[in-house]
């Protein structure tokens, strides 16, 4: 608020609003994150003993194992189920490699009405892109650290 | 005639008809049994929810014309407006019309502005009749306003629903049995709230202050109205609403009703209610009118409020101004 | 299979299972306190990953839980910094590129599943 416009940005009314939040419910959004977390964790261990039992290992198994979840958040999140199990899972579903998946196919999908340049593929990054950004960003710093050390 | 800065119509412009069109999730609601057309299907037959938008709103105001018993060369001017960027959805839709177009924005409140506008003109006798019509959905809101439709994020307790649904008025000098007697024009009002996802918080000071000159300028109390209407407080905000009136010594618990509150059929605990320049627009277009046309309401008070934000001014930080505008009707015995 | 190895593999069901939880449920407490946006909580819990992997603190929970650590977006973090921290061995130019080297299974795989979905799905409307 700037200028002769400003009215009182009102100290008491925000503390009273804030007042009246409705209570977030810490242990039921907790043990719905645990539980669905740790189940797509417990999948990927899964998928790590197939793949070793398939003949991978290393970077291969590694590198399989986000590449099927990845696949299977991006399907999840096509047919329209990932964000009713992101509803109640919150950060359990946020939080795993499947999250980061659904957070770019869904700006893929939803703008998809305005072309597949400047719809889908410019706005694929939309909310993932600070995580690549950010990622590549301190993977250099990390990387130029070690370099001197 | 003018008083402060409420608007008295002496020849008591008339809500001459009126429709409402109203989404799949909207219908199982109380307006249900009221709306013209329900969907079946959000997308109503388009292949994007922004055309979907357009052309609801383009049904509810040819429905409008249309129970009015008119043809759009009695239209003198429409007023329409709706909450996606350069009010696409409203534009579009009078691309669909033969008389003239003025865009409003004024967020959740622009079906009152409408109102208020229309009753103007007529009073004024610059026009005869004039629609006053607005809409919005879900899905186009969402996509506008927060994330895609397939994120998985969760909803904060605070957040509100944006209605799928258009509604549209016809206001005329002198058919119809609902009268426009005066209205009070809203001021922006920002008390620092900004927190997007908690609008009833940030609206109901502006509800409050346009409730309260509207009482000083018209003489009256709250107890002078069979009901009082706001439009998308939530259960939130309608609380803070009625505390912020209680302040000032008006109580209108007992006459109190947010659109935002009863559209649905079950608030469940997670959200606050409806919002969205349709919700007003549709509860005050099918159930408010049919039960004011059958009698039950004689004295009605309805104080849209709307959210005046983007989400570039939410991303620079800045707090929520919102605003109010008041109209008050009232039946006209039929002899008349 | 001897009994030993079946436990084994049970055990390491139960630690991926609970410290993978444990990282959701510590990113949803900070989504209860601050309300934070799915984007930026996945942007912090990944950089979390990377200080921690630069700080040599991530590698043993990765060894102790495997997909545990490595599946949650911080397991990206931790891929990004010991990508760099391997390259840093090998000289200055793979320090830079080596983390987006060592991510470029799980981008490349995002990218190209993200078109083909989008080619096939529409964004349905919610109810709830």
């Amino acid at each position: 608020m700037t200028g002769r416009n400003s009215q009182n940005s009102n100290n008491n009314y925000l503390k009273y609003v804030r007042a009246l939040d409705p209570p977030t419910k810490h242990f039921k959004n907790c043990l719905a994150a645990f539980g669905v977390g740790g189940l797509i964790c417990t999948i990927g261990q899964f998928l790590r003993y197939m793949l070793a039992y398939a003949g991978l290992s290393g970077d291969e198994l590694a590198g399989a194992v986000s590449v099927i979840l990845i696949f299977f958040g991006c399907l999840l999140t096509g047919l329209g189920v990932y964000d009713r199990i992101g509803r109640h899972a919150g950060a359990g579903s946020i939080v795993p490699i499947t999250g980061f998946a659904n957070s770019v196919t869904s700006p893929a999908i939803e703008f998809k009405t305005e072309g597949f340049i400047y719809g889908t593929a410019a706005k694929m990054f939309n909310v993932a892109g600070a995580i690549i950004v950010y990622g590549v960003f301190s993977g250099v710093i990390v990387g130029i650290i070690y370099y001197f050390l | 005639m003018k008083k402060g800065n409420t608007l008295f119509f002496k020849t008591r412009p008339r809500v001459r008809s009126f429709a409402a069109v109203c989404g799949s999730k909207e219908r199982e609601g109380v307006i249900g049994g009221y709306a013209d057309v329900t969907l079946t299907d959000d997308m109503y037959g388009e292949s994007t929810y922004e055309k979907a938008e357009c052309k609801m709103l383009s049904n509810a105001i040819s429905l409008a014309v249309e129970k009015g018993r008119l043809t759009d060369s009695d239209i003198d001017v429409m007023f329409s407006g709706d909450l996606l960027n350069q009010i696409i959805s409203a534009s579009f839709a009078a691309r669909d019309f033969q008389f003239p177009f003025l865009g409003l924005y004024s967020a959740c409140s622009t079906m009152s502005e409408g109102m208020l506008l229309a009753a103007a003109l007529c009073d004024g006798g610059f026009a005869e009749n004039c629609v006053a019509a607005t809409g919005s959905h879900f899905a186009s809101a969402e996509r506008q306003y927060r994330y895609p439709l397939e994120l998985g994020c969760t909803r904060p307790p605070q957040s509100q629903w944006t209605v799928t649904g258009a509604g549209a008025c016809v206001i005329s000098q002198d058919t119809g049995d609902i009268a426009i007697t005066n209205a009070t024009l809203g001021r922006v009002r920002d008390w620092g709230v900004t927190d997007v996802n908690n609008m009833g918080a940030a609206m109901a000071p502006a509800a409050a202050d346009t409730l309260i000159r509207h009482f000083n300028d018209t003489n009256t109390d709250p107890s002078d109205y069979d009901i009082i209407i706001t439009g998308d407080l939530g259960a939130l905000g309608s609380r803070i609403l009625k505390d912020l009136m209680w302040e000032k010594s008006l109580d209108i618990s007992a006459k109190h009703v947010d659109c935002g509150e009863i559209i649905y059929k079950v608030i469940e605990d997670e959200f606050q209610g409806g919002s969205g320049a349709g919700c007003s627009a549709v509860v005050m277009n099918s159930y408010i009118f049919t039960k004011m046309s059958a009698g039950l309401y004689k004295k009605v008070l309805f104080a849209a409020t709307g959210a005046l934000l983007s989400t570039v001014s939410s991303g620079q930080g800045e707090s929520i101004p919102c605003i109010s505008h008041a109209v008050e009707f009232e039946t006209v015995p039929s002899d008349c | 299979m001897p009994t030993q190895e079946i436990l084994d593999i049970l055990l390491m069901y139960v630690k991926a299972f609970v410290v993978g939880g444990a990282i959701c449920v510590i990113a949803q407490i900070v989504i209860n306190i601050t309300s934070l946006t799915s984007g930026k909580i996945l942007v912090f819990t990944m950089l979390a990953g990377v200080v921690l992997t630069a700080l040599g603190l991530y590698q043993p929970l990765v060894d102790f839980a495997g997909a545990g650590a490595t599946v949650p977006i911080s397991g990206f973090g931790y891929l990004l910094a010991n990508g760099a921290i391997k390259g840093a061995e090998k000289g200055f130019f793979y320090a830079v590129t080596g983390s987006l080297t060592a991510a470029s299974a799980g981008v490349t795989a995002a990218v190209v599943f993200s078109l083909i979905m989008s080619l096939l799905f529409h964004s349905k409307t919610k109810r709830n």
